[in-house]
């Protein structure tokens, strides 16, 4: 072989190689400036508190040269930009402040919250896409039949219904009229800290301590909010799963699967499926971040330890570091989460790469 | 489409509109209206929520008609009545009639709908049709902004957003338009771009025509019918997220009605009084799934390529 030849060989590997380490590029820029977005966004939302944050922090006993002193030390009489370095620095080095509630570092509370809240999350995740997914397909088979209809209305009403106002209304019948359900929390109080896992969540690591009377607590507990929010998510998701397949049930590979006289159940789950695959996995990643809104109110009706609880006591009590913090850490989250469902997805779909 | 001549007293003016040899464009423009409607009457559901739509509007223009009791007026007396001849959905924990605090509470769910989306329509239009028309770095920065708003959760951003600038319901709507312009935008940015390279748009870029005007009087119409059916769809979401903010404590201030903090403050109350948390949630519910209904239909009208 001679060298031209080898360099033709290996020119078009290499290009593969560049155009691939520039979508690398590309998309992390495109992460940076959304983070970077983010911040200036906590930011704003924290300059325009109306509430002074150095009487916040001294209390409005103290004196004027003791008001002076705090104000400058906070740095609040540097210029914007400066200030916004600072706070760069602070987020950097996970410093998000003190909670004027919990007198803890925001870093810490967030630390000790978020299993709770993601752990609800994904159950609900779970649920959703379990029992979504496939209405959503059966649906579009059966367009036009009882099933669509009904799967249009479990889903229509998913849409509508004031999620809090849902648990409210199951904690009334289940826990107050029928005591089938805990009125709230994670876990029974005498199950409480028996378990310290690894994963902070109390299901997985009650399982893996073998901890079965642990598990049915916790389980007893995750049931009744999951399942609210599961059926949320599988509103959205059944809907969409349903136009995703109609749209390939249109193609003419389908018409060519049925003429070749495959089943029914090949032509719809081994052809049809498989190309929806990927924008499935896109949409059940917007479906979590969804989900992310949906604990803040679900966590504060049915008292679950988690984010939102924490967002909506720190709001009620106007604990902007607190609040600051826990919005940053939800927007980081839904951000991660649409990364990760963009890198599987290029793992699956062989067109992307 | 099935557009028949038919007898009957109104034959006449049905004729004139359903006839598309049309003498004037205002008989052009009628029928385009008359035919849509037409085919609202011929899709039930739809129809079911154009009604309760317009339920809606009525009970808020004539609330004071419609109201049995003074919504403001307490009666510690009377605090959590059951339901009964004269309180029909019962009273509160000060003693106020609900239904009339429902009634009443129409009016801050449409104000803050159609407030909210009289707000975000030109916005988000404005951004998304521009970063269309003009593409490149404006295009770009454009739409990482967006992007930027979209990556948070809507009822979050709100939350924060109207925890910095204070409760309250205009403060509120202001929470919520944040959160609403950047699918519109996105949306407006789509149709813009399926119709920037097309000969009519280059045709008025020849005749000398400025961007303005270009968007205005030959964008926004195209771009219509689907913005209208995503405000419809919208509106269910606005209501909801109105109703979380409500629920807690960041919406409208008491002592105004409003029925995602009727629906909080009767937590309390739960066990002893079902109606308080019930009843207003079965309002949002009601309203809610009635604009997703209509929005549904309009798209099926208006907007089929995104059916």
């Amino acid at each position: 072989m001679t060298s031209s030849q080898a360099t033709a060989a290996r020119s078009p590997d290499s290009s593969k190689l560049l155009s691939g380490l520039r979508k690398v590029a590309t998309s992390l820029a495109v992460i940076l400036t959304t983070l970077l977005g983010l911040l200036v966004i906590t930011f704003v939302i924290g300059r325009l508190v109306p509430a002074d944050p150095v009487i916040a922090a001294i209390g409005d006993q103290a004196d004027q040269a003791t008001y002076e002193r705090v104000h400058k030390e906070m740095g609040l009489d540097r210029p914007l930009y400066v200030q916004f370095g600072a706070y760069l620095s602070d987020v950097v080095h996970l410093e998000f402040g003190q909670s004027h509630i919990t007198k803890n570092p925001v870093a810490s509370d967030l630390a000790r919250v978020f299993p709770a809240t993601i752990e609800l999350a994904t159950l609900a995740t779970l649920i959703g896409a379990g029992l979504g997914v496939p209405l959503g397909v059966i649906s579009a088979v059966r367009k036009g039949t009882w099933v669509d209809h009904l799967g249009r209305i479990v889903g229509l009403l998913g849409y509508s219904t004031p999620i809090f106002w849902l648990g409210t209304i199951v904690i009334l019948v289940f826990y107050a009229k029928f005591g089938l359900i805990p009125g709230g929390g994670r876990i029974d109080i005498y199950n409480e800290g028996l378990v310290e896992g690894p994963s902070g969540s109390i299901l997985l690591d009650s399982i893996l301590a073998r901890e079965w009377e642990v598990f049915w607590s916790a389980l007893h507990h995750v049931v009744a909010p999951a399942l609210i929010l599961g059926y949320a998510a599988m509103a959205y998701l059944s809907r969409m799963s349903r136009s995703f397949m109609l749209e390939q049930l249109r193609q003419e590979y389908v018409l060519t699967a049925r003429a070749k006289g495959l089943s029914q159940r090949s032509v719809v789950w081994r052809h049809a499926f498989r190309n929806i695959r990927v924008q499935l996995l896109t949409v059940v990643a917007l479906a979590y971040c969804g989900l992310l809104d949906g604990t803040v109110l679900i966590e504060t009706v049915f008292a679950w330890p988690g984010l939102g609880q924490y967002l909506t006591s720190a709001l009620f009590f106007a604990d902007m570091n607190a609040v600051l913090g826990s919005v940053l850490l939800i927007g980081i989250i839904s951000i991660a989460i649409n990364l990760l469902s963009d890198i599987v997805y290029r793992f699956i779909d062989p067109r992307t790469r | 489409m099935n557009v028949m001549t038919k007898p009957g007293s109104f034959a006449t003016l049905h004729n004139w509109l359903i006839n598309e040899d049309f003498t004037s464009t205002r008989q052009a423009r009628l029928h385009t209206f008359y035919v849509a409607w037409l085919n609202l009457l011929a899709n039930p559901l739809a129809f079911c929520g154009f009604l309760v739509v317009l339920g809606l509007i009525a009970v808020a223009a004539l609330a004071p008609m419609i109201a049995t009791h003074d919504s403001y007026a307490q009666d510690l007396a009377f605090a959590l009545q059951p339901i009964s001849a004269q309180h029909w959905f019962g009273t509160d924990e000060f003693g106020r009639d609900v239904f009339s605090r429902l009634v009443y509470g129409s009016r801050t769910t449409l104000y803050i709908s159609i407030l909210v989306t009289v707000v975000v329509a030109p916005i988000g239009f404005v951004i998304g049709a521009t970063a269309g028309y003009l593409g490149g770095w404006v295009d770009i920065v454009l739409m990482r902004i967006t992007d930027i708003f979209l990556s948070f959760p809507s009822l979050v951003l709100a939350l924060a957003f109207s925890a910095s600038l204070g409760p309250g319901i205009e403060n509120a709507v202001i929470a919520i338009a944040l959160t609403v312009w950047p699918p519109i935008a996105r949306l407006a940015r789509a149709e813009t771009l399926t119709f920037r390279n097309a000969d009519f748009v280059v045709a008025a870029e020849l005749q000398g025509a400025g961007m303005g005007r270009i968007l205005l009087r030959h964008i926004v119409p195209l771009c219509a019918p689907s913005i209208i059916v995503r405000l419809t769809l919208n509106m269910s979401s606005i209501i909801l997220t109105a109703a979380g903010l409500g629920f807690l404590g960041l919406g409208a201030q008491p002592p105004m009605a409003e029925w995602g903090a009727m629906a909080a403050s009767g937590r309390q109350y739960l066990l002893d009084a079902w109606w308080l948390t019930t009843i207003p949630g079965i309002a949002i519910l009601t309203v809610s799934l009635a604009f997703n209904l209509l929005g549904d239909g309009l798209r099926d009208i208006l907007d089929p390529r995104n059916g």
